[in-house]
């Protein structure tokens, strides 16, 4: 019994991939990594929306950044950039961390935004 | 050197672990071991190629490329899970039946030795890509390669003695009760990787969070504790989960567990006679 053809799942992740980006319109704020330390070492979210973080790891070898406040996790490779949504957050501050280097240390803060 | 034995016996340990639980769910089946130690190795080169690829994965698909790899590699590592314990549902009673009769392994075709060397691999792969990635990290930043290769000796050697001590454990289990027991502990296994799945693809922006951190229930197990830690690999456990990452949970724990009772319902009791028959295990509908 086959519950599915090999060639689905590949398939679905791109329809996935093409949906996602056609509703781009997500505040991005962007986060460095160099000489093995985040810049800025806190980062200011509105509160309840869904966040893109550019994680940029200006260093020659890879990172991992990684969330347990915000269960994230994702490879940095060196001299890359990769996107991480996080959110929506509750208003708080959320630890993130270099897993492959724990003296890289950083926040989320994510504030409510001012009345609509 | 203490970084390098830690993350790598983290990483060993989570797919030893879902090894000999696969190694003891296919008890009976002959020649399953060449089929997992195949799946060690192509999970290890699989590991090598991702790692040296990092970079361009991580570009791809608007630099959502490696959470989107990871939940393609846990959705293909479900659903042969989900196949293999509906597969052994129907003839895991018949398999014990024959493994008492006749005193060795059974042959079954290559149906479930094939889903076994997929879940091998899927485990390897994932883990391991990150073990090289880190030890390239640690390796760029300094670090001696001796304090290296000698953590990760024991990282390694470490993980695989508890996934040992698992199979060996397992194998307590009375026979009459095994394959029950073994069912449980994949269909929670399977749960879990769905729900870190449905993370990664909330982390890429392609599904809605649905509530991130329902409840947090760091304060009476957290998932940095060796238990914690233990319970997520086998059984999904975490401190904070997302709306999303619950969905996928109970979809998967139910949806295979009435496939389970439904089209994985056992064969007629295999009367004495029957059990000679090494082919009744072979057919799958």
């Amino acid at each position: 019994m086959k519950i599915l053809p090999n060639r689905v799942v590949p398939l679905a992740l791109m329809g996935l991939a093409v949906f996602g980006s056609a509703l781009a319109d997500v505040p991005q704020v962007s986060l460095t990594i160099k000489d093995q330390q985040f810049t800025p070492k806190q980062i200011q979210v509105p509160a309840r929306t869904k966040v893109e973080i550019r994680v940029n790891n200006e260093d020659r070898f890879p990172a991992e950044f990684e969330s347990s406040d915000m269960s994230r996790e994702v490879v940095v490779p060196g001299n890359s950039t990769v996107s991480v949504y996080i959110g929506p957050l509750p208003p708080g501050r959320y630890n993130f961390f270099n897993d492959f280097n724990h003296a890289a240390q950083g926040w989320v803060v994510s504030t409510p935004q001012p009345s609509k | 050197m203490f970084a390098a034995a830690v993350i790598v016996f983290r990483e060993v340990l989570e797919a030893a672990l879902i090894i000999s639980i696969v190694l003891g769910a296919s008890r009976g089946v002959a020649a399953r071991g060449r089929w997992v130690a195949g799946g060690v190795v192509a999970g290890i080169i699989g590991a090598c190629i991702v790692a040296v690829s990092a970079g361009v994965i991580a570009r791809s698909f608007s630099n959502v490329g490696q959470p989107l790899l990871d939940a393609g590699i846990l959705i293909a590592a479900v659903l042969t899970l989900s196949w293999h314990n509906i597969w052994m549902a129907k003839h895991g009673r018949s398999l014990a039946t024959q493994v008492k009769a006749l005193g060795h392994d059974v042959q079954t075709g290559n149906k479930p030795l094939t889903a076994l060397m997929v879940i091998t691999l899927t485990a390897v792969m994932r883990e391991g890509s990150e073990i090289v990635l880190f030890l390239w990290a640690i390796a760029a930043s300094g670090a001696t390669r001796f304090g290296m290769l000698s953590g990760s000796a024991v990282g390694l050697i470490a993980g695989s003695l508890v996934g040992v001590l698992l199979y060996r454990g397992l194998l307590f289990i009375p026979l009459r009760h095994f394959f029950g027991i073994t069912s449980w502990l994949i269909l929670l296994l399977t749960a879990g990787l769905a729900s870190e799945a449905a993370g990664f693809l909330n982390q890429a922006g392609l599904l809605p969070a649905l509530g991130q951190g329902l409840w947090n229930s760091s304060a009476i197990l957290s998932q940095d504790s060796v238990l914690g830690q233990l319970l997520h690999i086998l059984a999904g456990y975490t401190a904070r989960p997302s709306g999303i990452e619950l969905v996928f949970y109970l979809t998967t724990l139910v949806g295979v567990f009435t496939l389970m009772r439904t089209i994985g319902r056992p064969m007629r009791e295999g009367k004495p006679q029957a059990a000679q028959k090494t082919e009744t295990v072979s057919q799958f509908p």
